[in-house]
């Protein structure tokens, strides 16, 4: 079932966004988010060089990523490296995370595509972040976008599908939206906002703009979709706007790791800062927090 | 999986910014501070919780004759004889004054009316300061404001400003005043009169002349004793239409200049290919902003009846998430109610909705036990005849009506005796065009709400009164 286009007016989205990741988080609401914040995390690296041994540093982080701190949900790492990470991660509760289906451009043959997600999944991966193909979308074959969705959630076989929309080259508002509706009546477990390997991924009226589409699907199936904010979200604002932001708009309930994601390189070394701050009164540096 | 996630409540964020609040406060006329004649002084309230604020002086006709005395000495012996740039100089300073103490002013506005911080924080006193900047800049080029002629300022103004923007509507009418080169004597509200006379410690420090502002405060009486004052050369009062015909019947040929903005039933016009979920925003931004106590407020929602149930849906959700509460949590989206009566006015009102037979959605936040408080509530099932759809609430109930084509939605919006603003909310550019264009009403906004510019006058139609404020056609108000 597609819902049809809806439209979306610039203005009032952005204003409705700006009020709600500029509300004041203080005190237990601070400390609480930063523990939101990590516990639905998606720690990320997503580089040409990635090598066994940095994807064992970011798991080991993931697991502990200070003392008393808990773990992130998931490591997202290419699929090649999916069996270092599985290795790693193995009963400690952390996720793994594949992006697949040629990521970041998606403009690989349908079965190199459904082949890399048979692939990881094999391998363990318990979540695929797929791309979709916004060349297709643009051109205007919107039915080829949700048939390839459809296919790679068939070879997920089980494993969590979130479906990256790369928001930045989509053009407009409403073509997101459209792109949303499209990728949740294609059964996407989770809509993702980027790849992060453009320069514009997560704003606030894009991610209010997708949760807005995630509540209309879930009045109009009962289904409860996850949203994955990737891309630009660095600092501890702006991760706990964007807390507010979904709490406002899709509920509480959305802020646990099964509804909510942030995927992420460095939001970690400030959440960590910003956390230890509000604990001990004054603030560290980046010397104080263990990197990857 | 790891222990559950902590809630995400959010902990009170109050505002602490501190503000000094005499125990009484005088006249400011001449540039001191004077004892109301009759002696007499009236406490000013936060209507969050019904604490007194401050003793207030009760003007009278003596106190009035003086201001206004005053008012025409600092025009004669200083202000007319005044360079404009050096004029321009003044108001700029005002401006700067008001920015640098913003949060004060903010602080000021919220204990004394109930709106919440973040709409005294973001709207009002930066909206206030950009008016006196955008009118220091026409103080030295007048010339182009009156192309036909040479433009000469008028003398004294007398202004009355209401309760829901006391520091915002005080400066629209200061800043054009003084810009063109008039003096000017401000009576502010009776419930509202504290950012006013910390307006009144900015001027005195800002040094402007002797007289060129003055403030009377008082009830309804000192507002009479103004209109009524033989030597003031233009009236400008933002208040009620009930007022505002009082007005119009004193000052008739009186010679005195008039500017009346006045009353509201603003009509919400939504089309079935409108973007919803901004549409939405909107009409949240138009009835519940400043707890609607806005003249301009959209308080009648035309849906077109095909979305009807999606809107109404829509809107019970949204109003569930409004955030009611303490004023000066920056968190808070939804105040107190500015007095014990509007409060009352307010619930008089929806009784009559519920007794014609109109269906009541309201939020069900908890209010606070002290102050004046209300629910956000809208009204379904409303017909064009109650007295919700065509009486001003001023308060954060809206009445939803449905229409079936566009001019019929037109018909309804301009089928009361008001005309102040509108909008309208739909994806096709021809449609809005069409609309706009056959709407009496002085605002139109399309596709949003409540955007406001010292650049772009505000005024209304019909019983919404006359004049406008803001703009080039605002500043030619002030001129002669």
């Amino acid at each position: 079932m597609i819902r049809p286009p809806v439209s979306v007016d610039a203005v009032m989205l952005e204003a409705r966004a700006s009020v709600l990741t500029k509300r004041s988080i203080k005190k237990q609401t601070k400390l609480g988010g930063i523990e939101i914040a990590i516990g639905c995390m998606d720690l990320t690296t997503l580089e040409g060089r990635d090598s066994p041994g940095k994807v064992r540093a970011i798991c080991a982080r993931a697991i502990s990523p200070a003392p008393g701190v808990r773990s992130a949900a998931a490591v997202c790492v290419y699929s090649s490296l999916v069996p270092t990470a599985v290795d790693c991660l193995r009963g400690s509760g952390v996720l793994v995370a594949s992006v697949s289906t040629a990521f970041p451009s998606g403009l690989s043959p349908l079965d190199v595509k459904l082949r890399e997600t048979r692939e990881a999944v094999a391998a363990g991966a318990d979540e695929i972040d797929m791309v979709i193909d916004r060349g297709a979308f643009l051109a205007g074959r919107e039915s080829e976008v949700a048939q390839e969705i459809v296919l790679v959630k068939e070879a997920c076989s089980g494993a969590t599908l979130k479906v990256i929309l790369e928001v930045g080259e989509l053009g407009s508002y409403a073509a997101i939206r459209r792109a949303c509706d499209l990728a949740l009546a294609a059964g996407a477990d989770f809509l993702k906002t980027s790849t992060g390997k453009i320069g514009i991924s997560s704003t606030p009226a894009i991610a209010l703009l997708m949760c807005e589409s995630l509540r209309d699907f879930q009045r109009a199936t009962g289904r409860k979709v996850g949203l994955k904010l990737a891309g630009g979200v660095r600092t501890t604002k702006s991760a706990l706007g964007y807390l507010s932001l979904v709490k406002e708009t899709l509920g509480d309930e959305w802020l646990q790791p099964q509804l909510f994601r942030i995927g992420a390189a460095t939001l970690l070394d400030d959440l960590l800062m910003q956390r230890e701050k509000e604990l001990s009164g004054s603030y560290s540096g980046s010397a104080y927090v263990a990197m990857a | 999986m790891a222990t559950a996630l902590p809630a995400f409540d959010y902990a009170p964020s109050i505002e602490t910014t501190p503000v000094r609040i005499k125990p009484r406060y005088e006249h400011f006329i001449g540039g001191e501070w004077v004892a109301p004649a009759s002696g007499e002084f009236f406490p000013t309230l936060n209507p969050a919780n019904e604490e007194t604020l401050a003793e207030i002086a009760q003007g009278d006709a003596a106190d009035v004759d003086r201001a206004v005395r005053a008012a025409r000495k600092g025009y004669d012996k200083y202000w007319r004889k005044l360079k404009p740039s050096e004029r321009a100089k003044y108001v700029y300073r005002l401006g700067r004054a008001l920015t640098e103490r913003s949060r004060e002013f903010a602080v000021l506005e919220t204990m004394d009316g109930g709106k919440p911080i973040r709409e005294s924080r973001d709207f009002d006193v930066p909206q206030a300061s950009a008016h006196f900047f955008y009118h220091a800049g026409w103080a030295d080029k007048l010339e182009y404001a009156v192309p036909d002629g040479e433009p000469r300022a008028l003398g004294v103004v007398g202004a009355i400003v209401p309760w829901n923007f006391p520091l915002l509507i005080a400066t629209w009418k200061i800043a054009p005043a003084l810009a063109c080169g008039n003096t000017i004597v401000l009576k502010p509200a009776e419930t509202t009169p504290l950012t006013a006379l910390l307006l009144a410690e900015v001027i005195a420090e800002a040094e402007l002349p002797p007289g060129v502002v003055n403030l009377v405060t008082g009830d309804g009486r000192t507002g009479a004793a103004l209109v009524d004052h033989p030597d003031v050369n233009k009236i400008t009062f933002t208040g009620s239409t009930e007022v505002g015909k009082r007005i119009r019947r004193a000052t008739a040929g009186s010679g005195k200049r008039l500017g009346l903005e006045l009353g509201g039933k603003s009509a919400l016009i939504v089309y079935p290919d409108a973007p919803l979920d901004q549409a939405i925003e909107g009409i949240v931004s138009a009835i519940y902003f400043n707890q609607g106590h806005v003249c301009c407020a959209g308080s009648r929602l035309l849906v077109q009846e095909s979305i009807e149930d999606e809107i109404v849906e829509r809107l019970r959700a949204r109003l569930e998430t409004l955030r009611v509460g303490n004023p000066l949590d920056k968190n808070t989206d939804i105040g107190a109610i500015n007095s014990r009566m509007q409060r009352e006015k307010i619930a008089e009102l929806v009784q009559s909705g519920l007794d014609q037979g109109a269906t009541l959605v309201q939020s069900s936040c908890e209010l606070p036990n002290r102050g004046y408080w209300y629910a956000p509530s809208f009204f379904t099932h409303v017909q064009p005849t109650y007295r919700i759809a065509r009486e001003e609430i001023f308060g954060p109930v809206l009445s939803i009506m449905t229409f079936r084509t566009a001019d019929e939605a037109i018909e309804r919006a301009n089928n009361l005796p008001y005309g102040l603003s509108a909008g309208i909310w739909t994806a096709s550019g021809q449609l809005g065009m069409y609309t706009a264009q056959r709407l009496q009403a002085g605002v139109v906004w399309g596709n949003t709400f409540n955007q406001f510019d010292p650049s772009s006058p505000f005024g209304g139609y019909k019983e919404s009164g006359f004049g406008r404020e803001g703009g080039l056609a605002g500043l030619r108000d002030y001129l002669c």
